[in-house]
């Protein structure tokens, strides 16, 4: 589903991803971890299509299609999903109000009709429920004043209502509490199946308790230093990443 | 709110001035130029009472001796006031029983602004009554009003029909000296729209007016007179929208609001005459005098989108002069290209436990200038007056400028005035965000702007919600990329 080759990205002629590859195919769960600063969320902003960033070697690839000329809301509209590890406010617009919009718009994009109102009501009380939401919360004006677990929980709200096809998930968890950790991960357990896929990206084994991936990836410096499965996890959490930079050295 | 912004983007896809038509239909205009037998001429051409041609000839006895304000923030290049003429009509007398007798280019342009007749009258209790150039045209649903005995009409009618009251109440509030362009406009105003609410009369329907600017060179001067007797309610929407011409068209309109004991009139304008093109060539200078008066337990609201003009000079005002009345000023004030605006409002607290809250959104683009002028003023009788004051500024890109410019006058030291302001920026984020669910960044523009404005659309009236969020997209299309 996603391909990634080679990729190297740079802001302010500053390379921060120097040669990137990582294949997810569908089905698949893999978990993104590494140091403060390696280029985890740059990471996912260029696989979205952040145009800040310029790719200057390498290609994204998804579905076999190169997104290097797709614009970040055709992305979208292909399925690409990205919880944000800082999701921004946008005040006076309800929570309602922008996914609603957000759908119609992809909608339209695939030549669909508008989603009748009473089948969006539905499915924002399912989802809503899912995530166990208030649903006072949703008429809100998004992000507004929310609480940091409150807008992780918001972004997995609406990947839910979005039903995307590649899911990413830039550090959803920190900022959970215990219970929303869980009530969380069990949301996208289960939006889970053989046809989507989800790159977690977390500094924390806990939550790979819940989703349990199929591969472990370390970013360093730009660069994907190791792959393993999920003990590579338990590994990290047990000694850190200091053994990991100084093999990347070797 | 909900369906109508899908509606809206599809009528969205042209780019240019959507109203920028021309109609060709004869006029009979006077020569051009200003003098007393010019206004004489206007006078008569109306068929006025004696006593109104002579108002009109004291407003320009005091016009001659003032001079055009320049403290505003905006500069332009001062009209030739010799070079106006102030008076066109559509030349087929407007006395028509249906609408079949109307003229069909006439009818074309209506159907072009997207408010045929036709169609209003079948809107659920809008009532219109349509300026086209100076003379009013078209009036609808009169019989529904007058069986309450609500008078609704052109003010040209009113001074043939009403003389008592107009005479009892024009520049009662806004006096002929008051201000230069106020001062022009009693002597020359061409039309506009009068409106009586009897005693205890709540009005069953919103009062709509539309006007536009027709006439090559043809000034705009509408009058406008709204009385609500004791304990009634008016809630009056006035929209504008004007085609796109070369030359700059001067605009100086004066309303009047009265509200009398107990009385709340609701006074809202979209506002869309032409601003000028992207390379601010053109547009329409718009000076208006809008105040309203309430008396005691009286409650006045202005509501504004002004989203259109090259140049705005608009201040709505309140005078609370009755104990406990209220004055309320919601505006959004959009620029874009090289459009200017100092627009804001007067609050001024004469009687005891007055209150009055203005919240303002000034919106800009492009190298537009956007600056906000409210002043509150505080009489030394006013006890406990109290005012709230929102200025919230959105700036798009680094060439626009937005000022904020709050005076406070307080003589008296129970009074309350509180003042809030901010200023903040479309950010890339928070564009970048919107993309990737989905939302291209003009959807993302327009979504953004109408959460930031969303305070002030809430209190317009629902069918003019539409309008408004429609201009304010219209008017910020192809800001930023
Ligand atoms: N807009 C930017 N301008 C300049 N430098 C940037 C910009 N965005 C990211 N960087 C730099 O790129 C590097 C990688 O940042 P990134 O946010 O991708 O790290 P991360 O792996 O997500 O870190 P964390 O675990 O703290 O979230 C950092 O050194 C950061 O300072
Ligand atoms: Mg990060």
């Amino acid at each position: 589903m996603l391909k990634i080759k080679d990729l190297h990205a740079s802001i302010d002629d500053k390379e921060i991803l120097k040669g990137i590859n990582l294949e997810v195919k569908a089905g698949e769960v893999h978990a993104i971890m590494g140091p403060n600063g390696s280029g985890k969320s740059t990471l996912s902003a260029v696989i979205a299509g952040k145009e800040e960033f310029e790719v200057t070697q390498g290609s994204v690839e998804l579905d076999g299609e190169d997104l290097d000329e797709v614009a970040p809301e055709e992305r979208a509209h292909k399925g690409v999903f990205l919880s944000f590890q800082y999701p921004v406010e946008i005040p006076g617009v309800s929570v309602t109000n922008f996914i609603k919009t957000a759908i119609n718009e992809s909608r339209k994009a695939r030549g669909m009709e508008e989603m009748p109102a009473n089948e969006m009501l539905k499915m924002i009380r399912e989802k809503s429920e899912l995530l166990d939401i208030d649903r006072k919360f949703l008429s809100r004006s998004l992000n507004e004043g929310f609480s940091g677990g409150e807008k992780k929980r918001n972004e997995i709200f609406q990947m839910a209502m979005l039903e995307p096809k590649l899911a990413i998930l830039d550090e959803t968890d920190s900022g959970l509490d215990i219970d929303a950790l869980r009530i969380v991960a069990n949301g996208v357990n289960k939006l889970k199946s053989k046809d989507n896929a989800v790159i977690v990206i977390t500094h924390y084994q806990r939550l790979l308790e819940y989703i349990v991936p199929d591969f472990v990836h370390v970013l360093h410096n730009g660069k994907i230093v190791k792959s393993g499965g999920k003990e590579l996890a338990l590994e990290l959490e047990e000694k850190g990443y200091d053994w990991i930079k100084n093999e990347a050295v070797v | 709110m909900a369906y109508t912004e899908e509606e809206l983007k599809k009528e969205l896809e042209t780019k240019e001035y959507e109203y920028g038509f021309y109609t060709d239909i004869e006029s009979d205009t006077l020569p051009v130029g200003l003098n007393e037998e010019i206004i004489i001429a206007i006078s008569k051409k109306k068929e006025e009472p004696d006593w109104m041609t002579a108002w009109r000839l004291e407003a320009f006895k005091h016009w001659k001796e003032m001079e055009e304000p320049d403290w505003a923030n905006v500069h332009y290049k001062k009209p030739d006031f010799q070079a106006i003429s102030y008076y066109s009509a559509p030349n087929k007398k407007p006395k028509y029983n249906s609408l079949d007798e109307v003229d069909p280019e006439l009818l074309e342009t209506f159907k072009k602004l997207g408010i045929s007749v036709d169609e209003q009258k079948k809107l659920a209790g809008v009532a219109v009554d349509i300026v086209m150039d100076s003379v009013s045209v078209a009036t609808t649903f009169k019989k529904t009003l007058a069986e309450k005995g609500i008078i609704f009409c052109s003010i040209s009618e009113a001074i043939q029909e009403h003389p008592e009251l107009v005479k009892k109440y024009i520049g009662t509030v806004v006096p002929q000296r008051d201000n230069f362009y106020a001062a022009l406009n009693s002597a020359v105003f061409s039309d506009g729209s009068f409106c009586y609410i009897p005693k205890g009369v709540r009005c069953p329907m919103e009062l709509s007016t539309y006007f536009r600017i027709n006439q090559a060179g043809t000034g705009q001067f509408e009058r406008t007179l709204v009385i609500a007797d004791e304990g009634s309610y008016v809630s009056y929407l006035e929209g504008c929208t004007a085609p796109s011409r070369d030359e700059n068209q001067l605009h100086a309109a004066v309303v009047e609001l009265i509200a009398l004991d107990d009385a709340e009139i609701k006074y809202s304008t979209v506002q869309n005459w032409f601003p000028g093109d992207k390379e601010g060539k053109g547009g329409v200078f718009n000076f208006v005098t809008k105040r309203g008066l309430c008396e005691k337990n009286a409650k006045i609201s202005w509501t504004q989108v002004e989203t259109g003009s090259a140049v705005t000079w608009k201040y709505p005002s309140c005078v609370l002069k009755g104990d406990n009345s209220i004055g309320e000023f919601y505006s959004i004030a959009v620029t874009n290209n090289f459009q200017q605006a100092d627009t804001g409002t007067k609050m001024v607290h004469l009687g005891k436990n007055t209150r009055s809250t203005i919240i303002s959104k000034g919106i800009s683009a492009g190298k537009s200038q956007n600056s906000y002028r409210g002043l509150v003023q505080v009489n030394s009788r006013a006890e406990n007056a109290r005012n709230f004051s929102q200025c919230d500024s959105l700036l798009m890109g680094n060439e626009c400028g937005a000022h904020t410019f709050p005076y406070i006058e307080a003589k008296n030291k129970s009074a309350q005035i509180e003042h809030e302001a901010t200023t903040s920026k479309i950010g890339e984020d928070q564009i970048f965000y919107c993309n990737q669910r989905g939302i291209d960044t003009e959807k993302a523009i327009a979504l953004i702007v109408n959460g930031f404005s969303k305070e002030v659309l809430n209190k317009l009236p629902m069918e003019f919600a539409v309008e408004a969020q429609k201009l304010l997209e219209i008017s910020l299309e192809g800001s930023v990329g």
